[in-house]
């Protein structure tokens, strides 16, 4: 009790400190300034009457709003002796693993450099500068010589790494047990079963109304869809961020989602968020950076030529590219396993004062890296919603698929899962399909590093994604990975080869997820 | 049975000596080279007659029915994929004067407010015969852009935009020695034919002049300045100058709330992509009207991006598919198409459902008032139906315009999934036209297809009366919604209604799985 009643106090301290430095804090004293003028505040109960005074004025609910949100966001706090590090991640041969992965990023990143012999960074002349501006809506049109730049890594590479993950402490080495050696994850991490699963999503459960199910047109929308959607509209006007994360879990009406998940992200459009959104593009436009022709690349080879995307090409450069320059994207690698690279002033080579991070966000993409902004051109017209909307959901969720950690919805633990559920469930064809030479995760792997962007139709997508923020985890792009794998199991029994079991599961963009989720965790016996 | 009439006269269908009830396979014959063919190939117990064969199935093109139709008898179960005057609807002069006396009728008849239902295309008028007219129109609204078409091509050729009375000369001056223009523009055609078989059908559609017309005619209609763009940016911030500085864009922002401010030049104006819709519909009788909706259908999308400042560009304003593929940076496997259910789902996450909905019953109407027009106008026939693609530009306030009417739509695949819509198109077109004869007429969908009008508008209630009366009356059209079979689709909560069928194209095999 007493334990409990101390991290409490702890956790209330950070989220105080936290909130201190924000705009919020700022807005919230002005406010209780103005107030003072009013007539209903009374200097004998002067606390009582302000406090009265936000709830009426809404901005109670801010306040709110923020609290939840850092309590999404930031991990509890840790035992006051532990360094820091150990918030990024605990377990020792996990950070090492993901700083020697940094280090041969960084050293192809190098290389790229030296053979092209293009700086890192550069000041852009005023003509180009100019030139850039008035293309800025239509970059898609440019079609620059790309092709001596390639994506710095695949998330096939990136699955090599994890293959080769050990725990040192844990012996393995000769006895083999029958279990450990079956899938492509080697390191003793604790996931879910499908009991606890059913447990954590029970609002998917058979009994609970689905968008994704219970909308589709054999189905009256009296029964569920009419309710759902007039219990959004309160839920919005409320503007109560875990009411709606609440709500989301049994997916989002079509036409509120942009606003649901603006308020679950907590994100403002206020004036000054416009204009930090046009800082970043001044400075887009003032430097030249060599990530760009990266994240150029990744947006031709991938976005662009997809059914679904291609429309938004211009959108991905304008988000990508101020991304790529956004310095508070450096504050989440307080709790990212990740550290951003650091870049050295010429000739100054190892001097700490000189070091700069490099891209300034901190963040190298990969191949397919524009995938996880695609999906969100569908819900946001506006450049800077758009953006604060992706940088949320990539500070919150995104960075866990590509960075190497022991978090239960860290990519490590999410192969372990998809592996392990498999194993469990379907073990016979778990078996087959290793027989055959075709490891399930190395099909699956990609759909969960995208978080299944690019490769379900998107309505699918969203629906997805509305589970991932209502559960603020990313456990479900396993569950669902594993879900496909049973549902196309009796074809993938009959395949011989891993091309023809990856030609069984080449497209799903047919599938329909919420009823794929539902049986595997709900209808399958266990 | 009745004998032909002249000894001219080709007949069609005579059954030789079999009865026609039993008839083991049906004939079927057709000049196209694509998607069509695989179709009717396909279908089980239809064989194909070449040459002079006899025939109960025809999906001929425009130029041999010109030519044809009235020497060609046919026994009644012959089917052919024409009507004798269908130009009426698909030459974009006849459709607009069509409508144009449609739009009096109603409003003699109905009043205005019937009449106004028919303002869904743009201010035309033909040339060269209202040349006054227009002058006069164009005089009266200066500054607005106009588009110059040739009424009986498609595909986007000799299509031209101006602004200014002094090009309109010009290109006056070039018909009157017309001569030279037709003569030249004939080899073209031919050459665009054998260079590409499969498109012949295209190619063809466009010369349908019933009479060969000394001058080609034109039309001039007004050009629709804001369509509706999807992947545009800036909306906000308004500004031509590079950044000068951090508070003075927002505050201009501040000054025009309301987004672009239209005293700029258009170059403010955000560029974003420019698109049209192509929807099919499917005639099988004018008297009475029977009309049914094809769900499916796409988007096609401009290349470039939109922006007034270059109306020489064509490929900025012309989305045809044909167009686009001329253009430098086409990429044959970038997409420049999206099925209408993206289209759709796309607007709804985008605008409230009521927007929505009334877009679509906007389009709604306009598929019938346009039938109607020429209902009266256009031989009735019961051994032709016809499949139309209509070309439907949206504005920026979600408004629905009528582009043409084509009676050969393209059915030629440019991706894996257009082969799939076009065939599932054609597959449901069969279905409809019904030779094998396995409807019972009283179907409200088959396949893709919505029966719209049956001689009236169709609710999409079972059993409930087709009049649009007093209650929620709601049509029978799904456009953009759910046209196949869809992949797992889910019980109502713990409800398990399990008939999952799924196909696979890499095995081409078929599972279905079972759950109670």
């Amino acid at each position: 009790m007493l334990q409990e009643e101390s991290d409490l106090s702890l956790i209330i301290a950070q989220i105080v400190q936290k909130l201190k430095g924000s705009n919020l804090y700022a807005q919230l004293e002005r406010q209780a300034w103005a107030s003072l003028q009013r007539p209903e505040i009374r200097l004998e109960s002067l606390k009582e009457d302000i406090k009265e005074f936000f709830k009426i004025t809404g901005w109670e609910k801010k306040l709110q709003n923020a609290v939840y949100s850092e309590l999404n966001v930031y991990p509890l706090p840790r035992h006051p002796a532990a360094p820091p590090e150990h918030l990024k991640e605990p377990l020792v041969y996990m950070r090492k693993a993901q700083g020697s992965w940094e280090k041969r990023i960084l050293k192809s990143l190098n290389s790229m450099c030296t053979e092209l012999s293009i700086p890192l960074a550069r000041k852009r002349p005023v003509g180009q500068q100019k030139e850039l501006l008035n293309k800025w809506n239509e970059m898609g049109t440019d079609e620059p010589d790309l092709s001596l730049f390639r994506p710095v890594y695949a998330p096939k590479d990136f699955l090599e790494v994890l293959i080769n993950l050990r725990n040192p402490n844990y012996e393995n080495g000769d006895s083999l047990s029958f279990r450990t050696h079956l899938g492509l994850i080697q390191v003793p991490l604790k996931v879910k079963d499908i009991p606890e699963l059913k447990e954590c999503f029970v609002e998917l459960g058979l009994n609970t109304g689905q968008l994704g199910i219970d909308d589709s047109t054999q189905v009256p929308p009296e029964l569920f869809e009419n309710e759902h959607v007039r219990i959004g509209q309160k839920v919005l006007a409320e503007q109560d961020s875990a009411a709606a994360q609440q709500y989301i879990r049994q997916g989002s009406p079509t036409a509120l989602r942009a606003e649901l998940w603006a308020l679950i992200l907590n994100i403002s459009s206020q004036p000054e968020d416009i204009l930090y959104y046009e800082q970043l593009k001044t400075n887009v436009i003032q430097h030249d950076l060599l990530v760009d022709s990266l994240i150029y690349k990744d947006v031709k080879l991938t976005a662009s030529n997809d059914d679904y995307y291609f429309v938004f090409e211009d959108y991905l450069y304008q988000v990508l590219l101020c991304f790529s320059r956004d310095t508070s994207v450096l504050g989440h690698f307080a709790y990212n396993s990740a550290s951003p690279p650091k870049s050295y002033i010429r000739g100054k080579l190892g001097l700490e004062e000189y070091a700069v991070f490099y891209p300034p966000n901190g963040v190298i993409p990969f191949h397919g890296f524009s995938m996880y902004v695609a999906p969100l051109c569908f819900l946001y017209h506006e450049p800077y919603k758009l953006y604060q909307t992706f940088r949320e959901m990539y500070v919150r969720f995104f960075f866990r698929l590509h960075s190497i950690s022991s978090h239960p919805s860290g990519i490590v633990s999410l192969c372990l899962l998809f592996e392990t559920l498999l194993q469990t469930y379907l073990p016979q064809l778990f078996y087959h399909l290793r027989e055959i030479g075709a490891q399930p995760l190395r099909i699956s792997f990609k759909w969960m590093v995208r978080a299944f962007s690019g490769y379900l139709a998107t309505d699918q997508l969203l629906l997805l994604w509305d589970r991932i923020l209502g559960y603020n985890s990313l456990e479900i792009l396993a569950v669902l990975a594993a879900a496909v794998f049973a549902f196309r199991a009796v074809n993938l029994m009959e395949v011989t080869s891993l091309a023809a079991a990856e030609a069984v599961l080449a497209d799903l963009s047919t599938l329909k997820v919420m009823p794929l989720l539902q049986i595997f965790l709900f209808a399958t016996v266990t | 049975m009745s004998r032909p009439k002249n000894q001219n006269y080709k007949s069609h269908g005579s059954s030789k000596g079999k009865e026609r009830e039993q008839r083991a396979s049906i004939r079927f014959k057709t000049t196209l080279m694509n998607t069509l063919t695989d179709v009717l190939r396909n279908r089980p117990g239809w064989v194909e007659v070449k040459d002079e064969g006899e025939w109960d199935f025809y999906w001929c093109d425009v130029s041999w029915l010109r030519e044809n139709f009235d020497h060609t008898y046919m026994d009644d179960h012959v089917r052919i994929s024409h009507f004798r005057n269908h130009y009426e609807l698909t030459r974009k002069n006849y459709m607009v004067k069509n409508l144009k006396r449609f739009r009096r009728q109603l409003e003699r008849e109905a009043g205005k407010l019937e009449a106004a239902k028919c303002d869904f295309f743009p201010k035309t008028f033909e040339m060269p015969c209202e040349y006054h007219l227009f002058v006069e129109e164009f005089r009266k609204h200066p500054g607005i852009t106009w588009i110059m078409k040739p009424v009986a091509r498609s595909q986007g050729k000799g299509i031209f935009l101006f602004r200014r009375l002094k090009d309109i000369m010009d290109w006056r001056k070039g018909t009157a020695g017309k001569k030279f223009t037709s003569l030249e523009a004939q080899p073209v055609r031919a050459a665009a034919a054998t260079a590409n078989p499969s498109g012949t059908h295209d190619a063809r559609s466009s010369d349908d002049q019933k009479d060969e017309l000394p001058v080609e005619n034109y039309v001039a209609q007004r050009y629709i300045e804001n369509p509706y763009l999807i992947g545009d940016g800036y909306k906000a911030l308004p500004w031509c100058q590079p950044w000068p500085g951090p508070c003075c864009p927002l505050l201009s922002w501040r000054l025009h709330p309301g987004g672009v401010d239209s005293t700029k030049p258009e170059t403010c104006r955000n560029p974003g992509r420019k698109f049209d819709l192509r929807v099919y519909v499917l005639v099988m009788s004018y008297l009475p009207l029977r009309a049914w909706l094809y769900r499916d259908g796409f988007a096609r999308f401009s290349n470039t991006r939109f922006t007034l400042s270059s109306i020489d560009d064509q490929y900025v304003h012309l989305t045809n598919v044909a167009v686009q593929k001329t253009s430098p940076d086409y990429h044959p496997n970038k997409g420049c198409k999206w099925m209408l259910q993206r289209f759709r789902q796309y607007l709804a996450s985008k605008h409230s459902p009521q927007v929505v909905e009334t877009l679509f019953s906007d389009m709604d109407n306009i598929f019938i008032k346009s039938l109607q027009s020429v209902q009266k106008v256009i031989i009735s026939d019961k051994h032709c139906f016809e499949l139309y693609g209509y070309d439907i530009l949206i504005d920026q306030d979600l408004k629905p315009w009528l582009l043409e009417v084509n009676a050969s739509p393209s059915l030629t695949a440019s991706s894996q999934e257009d082969y799939e819509l076009k065939t599932c198109l054609l597959e449901d077109t069969l279905h409809v036209v019904d030779m094998e004869a396995r409807l019972t007429g009283k179907e409200k969908r088959v396949g893709g297809f919505d029966l719209m009008w049956n001689d009236g508008p169709v609710s999409r209630e079972e059993g409930a009366p087709d009049l649009p009366g007093m209650g929620n009356f709601v049509t029978n059209t799904h456009l953009g919604m759910q046209a196949r079979w869809e992949e797992a689709p889910g019980g109502a909560g713990g409800i398990w209604h399990y008939t999952v069928i799924e196909f696979n194209l890499q095995l081409s095999s078929c599972v279905i799985l079972g759950k109670d």
